[in-house]
């Protein structure tokens, strides 16, 4: 364990019923470097199940005694749901070499924390681990898919006044944490840097749509039909990118990707209950030809009208290269008629 | 005799705990739990069968990619449809992009930093591990993380973002790759081959793939500085440790092949066992709920008529884990079965003297990176952009599909079957479901189990380091294992 720096923020981050993708997504971190951002923004990394050294006893000593008081956690992350099955007894999930539900566990620490953090949908809403039927009793940490409660209940407060933050994603981008982690430790997220959803605002005041580069193929209602096509996917493939809360086409993943600029639909992971969206990913629902998850602040009448308005004056460009997984028109240059 | 309980294990994917019985310095026997049970193959039943593309990879966030091939194989055996060749070289670049990050995560970040333990600090060679490997603030993560996350780059490009894309489908990928999206994937996988040649191996990737026997590894490690390269480092390492003579289980090993070829695999099918390769037989292998919290036990089952209910935990069993056996027996998986059963000279040689073992198991991992990295090059360069990279097929109301591929952990599998155009049942074996089951109705150990037997122990030592390299010679996914 590493000496603490005076001043330093100190975060514990545990692992429940998840896939450990946020993790793996973290460890992405460019410009600069997780461990690099973690120490510019003065956080102590006390423990994480991917880069720490302790094991074993010596883990479960510290956690000991974070509950204990002996040590102060300022901030607690949780990625993964809560595991409240079979039966509320949590035996879904019992933390190796302690004998002990983890739900128990992630409880007494949370009240321990100056700050809980949901990392990722499932920490936040159940998420995907909620699935099905959900027979493991999964949720989130003050969320249920999108209803108040959770494992900590809707009145829960960690000790600085605040709700957990919900960073929801699935996975998460390296940025939403490494910079909602800073701000907590520099004091400057309060209540309203947070959604409705307890999200914070730097990335959930955005649409996917925003930046998305297939938005002069929406403009022009010129669609997709299948799997590679260049065209928007909002009236087939079922893309939820005008109505879902993040920045992933104006940030960027992995330098340079994003669900849309990978050819694939945005399925609003960012979202409580993305899991289930009641029909098939990837097909869109319609009603009379109609998409049903049209612009949510946007006039339903507005939307058909000027759908079709721009269908009718869609460019040839645009008609072909929708259905093409390659550019097949190109634009036309003005110099050379 | 002493019991001693053992976790959590971090730096493995997900929560692992084991229950050892020592008697005179050493592990008699070993129990390994898997404590957390999630439930995807319950998840899956009665959804449309093109819902298991969004589901399953997010089984795992460090095989999200592998359980993306998986499921696409499995639908596209439904539908009988198979990817052009751009979208079959496309999907064995995010493939072999994700194997080749985990394989380099996990000797940077997860195995080599228990050699920085403070419990080592006396030995003569901690001089090489310690500000190099420790865990979190060691000179080696801050190399490794950025060159890790410029190679991912391949991801953006290819599949979107990882984890958890949708690129992958069945009739191949939805990421047409133009012209200059060629050249700067080309441009990556180059900068990704000089930090290998640089900083793990200090020699070229045509020189380790060169090396055709445990004498000429050893002869090629003396060649200079045992702190030259992060792999000579290694192999300095395992020799005053004796790691060769730890960790060996049964020493029959399994792998499905890996990366599809025109008209084969890169890394061939097939089952190895006393010097001898066989085929595979997919339908051989049946899981046994012997000792696993599940209810509805029944003799062993083939994946297509397997059953997922789990039980409240109960003594009778100690873990959410099946236990995978192909013809009832024991098998390995990982790196070092697919480059013996490939046939490489190296892999067949360390296998020949010491079985499967810490060591074994490591070197096979770092010389299949660099066999890898290099087929990537070519991959990359067999793109014809223009040419298509999705063909598209349609799902049958009813029908059986398997889909098995390699992950970076070993043999993935994945058997659906589907009633009514919904999912009837969805098994899922993966690798670390192999190497780190329960005892079987026989009370046979599984491979780990196994492999920690006669582990030495020392007094008072609460969490062994011993049992720690064994544990992590198989670089175990956990999150994978019970899914």
């Amino acid at each position: 364990m590493r000496n603490r720096d005076a001043g330093a923020r100190s975060l514990l981050w545990l692992q429940s019923g998840g896939c450990g993708g946020c993790s793996l997504s973290l460890l992405g971190a460019e410009g600069p470097d997780l461990a690099t951002a973690l120490e510019g923004a003065g956080i102590d990394l006390l423990w994480h199940p991917a880069v720490s050294e302790a094991n074993g006893s010596e883990f479960l000593d510290l956690l000991q005694r974070i509950v204990d008081g002996e040590i102060a956690l300022d901030i607690l992350c949780l990625e993964g749901a809560v595991v409240r099955g079979p039966n509320g007894s949590g035996l879904f999930h019992v933390l190796s070499g302690s004998g002990r539900p983890m739900m128990e566990w992630i409880e007494a620490l949370a009240r321990r924390a100056g700050q809980v953090v949901a990392v990722g949908s499932c920490a936040a809403f159940g998420g995907i681990s909620s699935g099905g039927g959900n027979a493991i009793g999964a949720c989130g940490l003050q969320y249920a898919g999108a209803r108040a409660g959770g494992l900590l209940g809707e009145d829960f407060c960690s000790s600085n006044g605040m709700p957990v933050v919900n960073i929801g994603g699935c996975p998460v981008h390296p940025n939403w944490v490494i910079e909602t982690l800073a701000q907590i430790a520099m004091g400057e997220l309060g209540r309203d840097a947070l959604d409705a959803f307890a999200r914070p605002r730097s990335y959930a005041d955005h649409l996917v749509h925003h930046g998305c580069p297939r938005n002069e193929f929406y403009e022009y209602k010129a669609s997709a039909e299948q799997a590679s096509d260049l065209g928007c996917m909002m009236e087939h493939l079922g893309c939820m990118g005008t109505q879902a809360h993040a920045d992933c086409n104006t940030r960027l993943w992995n330098g340079e990707g994003s669900c849309l600029r990978g050819g694939f639909a945005c399925i609003n992971c960012t979202g409580p209950g993305f899991e289930e969206p009641g029909h098939v990913f990837g097909l869109t629902q319609k009603i009379a030809g109609i998409p049903v998850g049209l612009p949510t602040d946007m006039p339903k009448a507005w939307f058909v009208a000027l759908a079709s308005l721009s269908k009718a004056a869609t460019p040839k460009r645009l008609k072909e290269n929708a259905v093409a997984d390659h550019i097949v028109v190109p634009p036309k240059t003005r110099e050379k008629p | 005799m002493s019991r001693r309980v053992v976790g959590p294990f971090n730096r493995v994917e997900g929560d692992l705990e084991v229950k050892l019985d020592i008697a005179a310095g050493k592990v008699c026997e070993a129990r390994v739990v898997a404590p957390l049970y999630r439930g995807f193959e319950q998840m899956l039943v009665g959804r449309d069968p093109r819902d298991a593309l969004v589901y399953t990879p997010r089984i795992c966030g460090i095989c999200s990619v592998a359980q993306s091939v998986a499921t696409a194989r499995a639908l596209a055996a439904l539908e009988g449809v198979a990817p052009p060749d751009n979208g079959r070289l496309s999907t064995n670049l995010v493939l072999a992009n994700e194997n080749v990050a985990d394989h380099l995560t996990h000797f940077y970040l997860f195995f080599m930093p228990d050699f920085a333990h403070d419990a080592y600090r006396g030995e003569p060679w901690f001089g090489i591990a310690g500000e190099r490997f420790k865990a979190a603030r060691g000179t080696a993560a801050a190399e490794v993380l950025p060159a890790r996350a410029e190679f991912l780059h391949l991801m953006g490009l290819l599949a979107g973002k990882w984890p958890h894309s949708l690129a992958i489908q069945p009739g191949g990928t939805t990421r047409a790759i133009e012209p200059q999206e060629r050249i700067r994937i080309g441009a990556l996988l180059h900068a990704f081959r000089r930090f290998l040649e640089r900083t793990l191996f200090g020699d070229e990737l045509e020189a380790i793939v060169e090396i055709g026997s445990a004498d000429a590894l050893m002869r090629w490690y003396g060649s200079g500085d045992p702190a030259r390269s992060d792999f000579t480092r290694f192999l300095h390492i395992a020799e005053a440790l004796q790691l060769e003579r730890l960790g060996r289980a049964g020493d029959l090993f399994m792998s499905y092949g890996a990366y599809d070829e025109v008209d084969e695999r890169l890394f061939r099918a097939g089952v190895w066992q006393g010097g001898e390769r066989m085929p595979l037989r997919p339908e051989s292998i049946h899981e046994d709920l012997a000792h696993s919290w599940m209810g509805l036990r029944s003799s062993p089952k083939h994946p297509y008529e397997g059953v997922t209910v789990p039980a409240v935990p109960t003594e009778e069993g100690y873990s959410w884990c099946k236990a995978p056996r192909l013809g009832g027996r024991v098998v390995e998986v990982g790196a070092l079965a697919r480059q013996l059963i490939d046939g490489h000279p190296l892999a067949l040689d360390l296998v020949a003297r010491g079985g499967g073992n810490v060591r074994s198991r490591v070197i096979a991992r770092l010389l299949e990176l660099a066999r890898v990295t290099l087929a990537m090059e070519r991959w990359a360069r067999e793109i014809v952009p223009g040419e298509p990279f999705c063909h598209h097929g349609a799902l049958p109301e009813e029908g059986q599909g398997m889909g098995l591929i390699e992950a970076a952990r070993g043999s993935l599998g994945h058997w659906i079957g589907v009633r009514n155009g919904r999912i009837h049942n969805y098994q899922i074996i993966a690798p670390t479901t192999w190497n780190f089951s329960p005892r079987d109705s026989n009370g046979v150990p599984g491979a780990l189990e196994q492999a920690l037997v006669g582990a030495p122990v020392r007094e008072g030592e609460r969490d062994p380091l011993v049992v720690q390299h064994i544990v992590r010679s198989f670089d175990p996914c956990m999150a994978c294992t019970v899914h």
